[in-house]
């Protein structure tokens, strides 16, 4: 014992605990269990039938009562463990309940009704995840509805904000003209109205524009990011102008120089420009919940969001279209996490 | 050109095949564009390559702030602006007509009252709370560990959560027969009804807020903390210094420019506050847990009858107080980056 807790407490250098370190894992774990332990819950949820869900208190895996086809009736019975008088145990499954007592029968001769008081027994219970949480609300509701426009608006916003800004990062980064330092100024005036104060007037302005409950309407204020235009720039300012130069001796038109040289060489921004947008657009909500009103346009989101606000709340839809719509981003993050923690890191923005 | 030949007939087949339109679209907007370059010189480009940014800025960006500004002056019902009635500041009086500006109750809007109350504390308390949660995190991942890059995930990955997730996973966690109330029943305890709790509620507010958003402030403090050249370090320890001086006297003032932009950053957020907790609350119980972009939200759009002058005047109000927070935090940015220079 004493060699297994030297083993587990040794560290590298031979230096001892330090109360410092100890404080340091249980902040760790503290962490492990509060940041992880909820989005486990929620997946485990996710897979409950609706019966398991509202048990209390909860089990920790999606259980199940197990149904067992008995010849004689068309629907599966469920399975108890029946203690009976003789102080013996039996398998039955029930037939019919009234009251406090269950009409139970034996799988084997399914002809002779046997009376238990329903104190009596204990359901057999067994793992079975309920994929049909899944599966339902695309098929009767709908989610796949709303999943379609979440990837248009997604999709469709990241492209048209990679190009709008990168044309304008091109422009402010690489040509002297009068005016520049305006069009900076301005851009970064923006930078202090966040949306959410200019929802009002911006609402007018949809309206004005026949964009009021069009996917339209939710996309294109979203698209001219100061931050995008930014954070290009501060990257395009390090590609050298000797290339620009080389390329106009040999009458490359500036539109090419653009293409073919400078957005090329600002890939790494733009890939990180391109997991933010995907990212903020994904999981936009105030704005698409203001632009859009009729069901067959929400984005995921807002259905998520009006899915669950009615009045019977169906959590086991609610929970498994929950997981449906974080899963693209936990993709995003286990396949760019370096790409996203640095990009954090080195620009601040979010 | 030797590059586009060796794609079509290599590896690359497919993605010259997807490119082709890419291409194509790139080739037609480059006749249009040389043909300014001829006409208008150098000047006539740069503007061409801002101009579809600019516009879609001006008109849905720079155009909203200044109408705005001339929808707090009017009344009535009317949604366009050349159809609404002048009032001057009638709406700035109504959302600051009141008798004792602590008491929320003897306001004309008192919803406004409120909202603005439960934002000062929501924003008072989240944000120090925040700070302080980010650099215990910071300090603990600074440590030499193993498997840093788990741990930095741990802490970070709620915040690429939507906001609508983060509120249905503690909705789900914090409802009446959830998991936190079977542990307290597990433990002895009376389950509580959280959301239906004022202090509760707004307390959980907070909390969510906090574990939402804690990783992006973790990772830029993470950054300052990497920073700091290790000679320091190796110098403290040569003359045997403790570690909470160690703490006291190099990292924490070393890391002060980081943590001026942190506070900022997060003071910034904090005054929007809005989509976790309208999810996980709706603005509940009562008034607990409205702020103010719901009571614009709801004051401008989501009433019966809209009441835009209101609340375009109290979204004025907001962005004054933002205005200034970013300000600050610029010049705090640019002293920052003066400090690392040096």
């Amino acid at each position: 014992m004493s060699g297994i807790a030297t083993f587990l407490t040794r560290r590298r250098g031979g230096a001892s605990w330090h109360f410092t370190d100890v404080l340091a894992w249980i902040w760790l774990v503290a962490g492990l269990l509060l940041m992880f332990g909820p989005v486990i819950w929620l997946g485990l949820s996710s897979f409950k039938t609706r019966a398991a869900l509202s048990e209390f208190p909860p089990t920790l895996l999606p259980y199940e009562t197990a149904m067992v086809h008995v010849e004689g009736f068309d629907e599966p019975l469920p399975l108890y463990r029946v203690m009976m008088e003789d102080g013996e145990e039996h398998l039955l499954v029930q037939v019919r309940r009234i009251g406090t007592v269950a009409q139970m029968a034996d799988p084997e001769a399914p002809e002779e009704i046997i009376r238990v008081p329903l104190t009596a027994r204990q359901p057999v219970r067994e793992i079975k995840l309920a994929t049909e949480n899944y599966s339902t609300p695309f098929k009767r509701y709908n989610f796949l509805r709303y999943f379609y426009n979440s990837v248009f608006v997604t999709v469709v916003a990241t492209i048209i904000t990679l190009i709008f800004n990168s044309m304008a990062a091109f422009a402010l980064s690489k040509y002297q003209f009068k005016g520049r330092t305006a069009v900076l100024a301005i851009i970064l005036a923006t930078l202090m109205v966040p949306l959410s104060v200019i929802i009002i007037p911006l609402f007018s302005v949809i309206n004005g524009l026949n964009l009021f409950n069009s996917l339209w309407g939710v996309i294109l204020p979203t698209v001219a990011t100061p931050t995008g235009v930014f954070l290009l720039r501060q990257y395009m300012l390090t590609i050298p102008d000797e290339l620009l130069e080389a390329a106009r001796m040999d009458h490359a038109s500036e539109w090419k120089i653009y293409w073919r040289i400078v957005l090329p060489l600002a890939m790494p921004a733009v890939a990180v420009l391109a997991i933010f947008s995907v990212m903020w657009r994904w999981n936009d909500f105030l704005w698409p919940l203001i632009v859009l009103s009729d069901q067959e346009l929400y984005t995921l989101q807002v259905g998520l969001n009006s899915f669950q606000g009615e009045l019977n709340v169906q959590w086991h839809y609610v929970l498994a279209m929950t997981v449906v719509s974080m899963l693209p981003v936990v993709v995003i993050f286990a396949f760019l996490q370096r790409f996203i923690t640095s990009g954090i890191a080195s620009t601040g923005i979010k | 050109m030797t590059v586009e030949t060796r794609q079509g007939i290599g590896g690359g087949h497919f993605a010259g095949l997807l490119l082709a339109p890419v291409r194509w679209a790139m080739n037609l907007i480059d006749r249009p564009m040389s043909f300014v370059q001829r006409r208008f010189g150098l000047g006539g480009v740069a503007a061409a390559f801002l101009a579809p940014n600019m516009l879609v800025f001006g008109i849905f960006v720079l155009f909203p702030m200044t109408l705005n500004v001339a929808y707090s002056f009017t009344g009535g019902g009317a949604l366009f602006l050349n159809n609404r009635v002048f009032v001057g500041t009638l709406q700035y009086e109504t959302l600051l007509a009141c008798r004792d500006f602590l008491d929320a109750a003897s306001c004309r809007e008192d919803r406004f009252w409120r909202a603005v109350g439960n934002t000062g504390f929501f924003v008072v308390v989240q944000v120090t709370a925040l700070v302080l949660v980010s650099l215990a995190t910071a300090l603990v991942l600074n440590r030499e560990m193993r498997a840093r890059g788990f741990w930095r995930a741990v802490f970070f990955f709620p915040v690429l959560l939507s906001p609508v997730v983060v509120a249905l996973i503690w909705k789900w966690i914090l409802q009446r027969n959830g998991l936190l109330n079977a542990a307290l029943l597990e433990l002895g305890f009376e389950p509580v009804l959280w959301l239906v709790n004022r202090g509760w509620a707004m307390f959980w507010a907070i909390f969510l807020s906090i574990w939402a958003h804690l990783g992006f402030y973790t990772l830029i403090l993470l950054a300052g903390l990497q920073a700091i050249p290790r000679d320091l370090y190796e110098a403290a320890e040569m003359d045997g210094a403790p570690r909470w001086r160690v703490l006291t006297r190099i990292t924490l003032p070393l890391l002060w420019p980081n943590m001026v932009v942190v506070i900022l950053l997060a003071l910034i957020r904090a005054v929007q506050v809005f989509d976790e907790v309208f999810v996980l609350t709706g603005g509940g119980p009562g008034t607990a847990t409205l702020f103010l972009v719901q009571y614009i939200y709801e004051t401008g759009l989501a009433q019966q009858v809209r009441n835009l002058g209101l609340a375009s005047a109290a979204s004025i109000l907001m962005a004054v107080v933002l205005i200034v927070l970013t300000l600050i935090q610029l010049l705090a940015s640019a002293w920052r980056e003066r400090k690392e220079q040096r």
